[in-house]
């Protein structure tokens, strides 16, 4: 049931993705959704998409896998397109009662699920090839600034690095307490919305229980590792940029450049890259 | 009737990096009335196996037969399968959720449609059976100790009254004095229920003394099935398999090669003592 869940998730292998500074991939990704909103026509649209392709090639993270883990998101993405279809004013369409379905919400809801579609499988694509361990050296280095305004840049990037982590470890852990339930007979899968409520029951308290006995060990494996916060606490692989990162910021920013300038001239495309 | 088992094979992950073959065209039978010991090393796919048996995980190739019927069948009630064939998972103690113990173990017959009292009656029933007493009916379940949560958890499958009763690793994490509390649990259940059992293990001095069939699993395959004493004969191979044969046997090996007669297919210390007396009779003290 939750196997199809890859939001979060680590995917092991070499690619020249993987290899790169983790940095460099959580500008990019960053860089790449504030893109997403910036373009505003089909050529845009299909300069994203493109630019997605090429970095899911390069990740040699299988296809499928990537688009397995959207599957959970399918449900979020239809209420969001239903809702942008019916409620945004303009040239009606078509009608049903009070519903009015118009020409400028069909197009934004259609541009909406894009922007969606992208920015999950793009976030999902930095996850997938960035160990959480990287992730977080990342956003501290890159937070560092903001030590100066006292935020605790270090704590944050932890707690963050923690909570990634134990998405996954959860997620098993609500599998087989599942199961467990199932051998006993209970049933998840019910039609009735009380009884689904219900049958959560069961699947939530021993779930609860397991992560709050988790984040005990959790706190006690840290101190006895004596931690204590990010002061003066040295690296086992520092970040270092080399030639390829740098190059890879090159790229990002070449489309994020092509983004911008794609909005600027959309209007004097031709027909069908101006919609 | 009992459960058949037809050439399965199961894949963990299939189409990813993570692929795992976790099981490779399993073949058995388990007859009623019959204690079985499962035994593999980390890994070798015991409990993928014990979750086929009761239709939580689905082969990816090959049948499994209850009673005759394909356990995947159209329209096949796998609910009503798991209340016939109860599973013990591994750290079951993590399962439990009501309020207090009579609660919890009544979860599963109330899954089952039957009636309040009928609940009751089972799941205190239950509980006098793995041995806790009414003392424990009204205790919250995070307020057991380790081995009582355990044991309770064991009441929760048996209050469906299971024909076939599949117990994952009921002794890991265990202290000794636990580990025999459970299994002398086990069999006793076994004589007075009349079930079949399976054990699944990885400790031999565990199972050996308790069940009458062995199955080995190795690397997700099935390489022994049979009496304890024709898979002991094997201990050199079981060794490769990072499994061993209980102490006695090597004792007893250790003497015939020593030129002692005795029995090397005794299965536990009184009767590995009998055999030794037995040589060492009136010739043994002759020669001293
Ligand atoms: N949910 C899962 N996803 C992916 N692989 C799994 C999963 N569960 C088990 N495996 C893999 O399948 C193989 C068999 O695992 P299984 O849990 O059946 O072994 P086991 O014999 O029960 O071991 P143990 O004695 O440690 O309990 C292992 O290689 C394991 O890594
Ligand atoms: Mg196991």
């Amino acid at each position: 049931m939750f196997e199809n869940i890859t939001i979060g998730q680590y995917y092991q292998t070499r690619s020249p993705l993987h290899s790169l500074d983790p940095r460099v991939k959580l500008t990019g990704t960053l860089l790449y959704i504030i893109s997403l909103f910036i373009v505003n026509c089909a050529a845009g649209y299909l300069l994203a998409a493109l630019f997605l392709v090429c970095m899911i090639r390069l990740s040699h993270v299988p296809f499928r896998y990537i688009v397995r883990g959207m599957r959970a998101i399918l449900f979020l993405l239809a209420i969001t397109m239903l809702f942008n279809m019916f409620l945004t004013p303009g040239q009606v369409l078509w009608q049903a009662g009070p519903l009015h379905l118009t020409r400028e919400g069909l197009t934004f809801a259609v541009k909406m699920a894009f922007r969606l579609t992208f920015l999950i499988l793009g976030s999902s694509l930095m996850t997938l090839t960035t160990t959480p361990t990287q992730l977080t050296d990342a956003m501290e280095s890159l937070m560092r600034p903001l030590k100066v305004l006292h935020v605790p840049v270090h704590e944050i990037a932890m707690m963050m690095s923690i909570a990634l982590r134990f998405i996954p470890i959860l997620m098993e852990e609500a599998d087989k307490i599942m199961k467990a339930q199932m051998a006993r007979c209970a049933e998840f899968d019910s039609k009735h919305l009380m009884k689904k409520i219900k049958s959560m029951v069961p699947l939530l308290v021993p779930l609860f229980v397991s992560a709050f006995r988790r984040a005990n060990d959790l706190a006690m494996a840290m101190e006895a590792r004596c931690y204590r916060g990010g002061e003066g606490r040295t690296r086992m692989n520092p970040l270092i940029y080399r030639t390829r990162d740098w190059i890879a910021y090159g790229v990002v920013f070449g489309f994020m450049a092509a983004a911008i300038a794609l909005r600027v001239f959309s209007a004097s495309l031709p027909f069908p890259l101006n919609l | 009737m009992g459960l058949k088992i037809e050439d399965i094979s199961f894949t963990y992950e299939t189409g990813t990096a993570m692929q795992v073959r976790a099981l490779n065209h399993i073949s058995c039978e388990i007859p009623d009335d019959r204690f079985i010991g499962l035994i593999g090393h980390t890994g070798s796919g015991k409990s993928t196996l014990v979750q086929m048996l009761n239709g939580l995980l689905k082969p990816t190739q090959g049948r499994i037969l209850f009673n005759g019927e394909d356990i995947h069948g159209d329209g096949y009630d796998r609910k009503n399968l798991r209340a016939k064939v109860g599973l013990v998972f591994q750290y079951p103690e993590h399962q439990l959720f009501e309020a207090d113990v009579l609660s919890d173990v009544m979860f599963g017959p109330r899954n089952l449609g039957l009636s309040e009292e009928e609940c009751r009656k089972r799941a205190s029933e239950s509980l006098f059976m793995v041995g806790m007493g009414e003392r424990f009916f009204k205790k919250s379940p995070f307020d057991l100790s380790g081995g009582e949560k355990r044991r309770a958890a064991i009441a929760g499958v048996l209050a469906m009254h299971p024909q076939i009763l599949i117990l994952d690793e009921p002794t890991a994490g265990l202290d000794p004095r636990g580990r025999d509390e459970i299994l002398g649990l086990i069999s006793e259940m076994k004589k007075k229920l009349r079930m079949t059992i399976v054990l699944v293990s990885h400790s031999m001095d565990d199972v050996a003394r308790y069940v009458d069939q062995i199955m080995v699993m190795n690397n997700g395959k099935l390489v022994y099935n049979d009496v304890p004493s024709e898979v002991f004969r094997h201990h050199k191979e079981l060794e490769t398999m990072g499994l061993s044969a209980p102490q006695v046997i090597y004792i007893m090996e250790y003497l015939k090669e020593r030129g002692l007669p005795v029995n090397t297919e005794v299965l536990d210390i009184q009767s590995a003592a009998d055999s030794i007396m037995a040589c060492m009779g009136p010739a043994g003290r002759g020669r001293s």
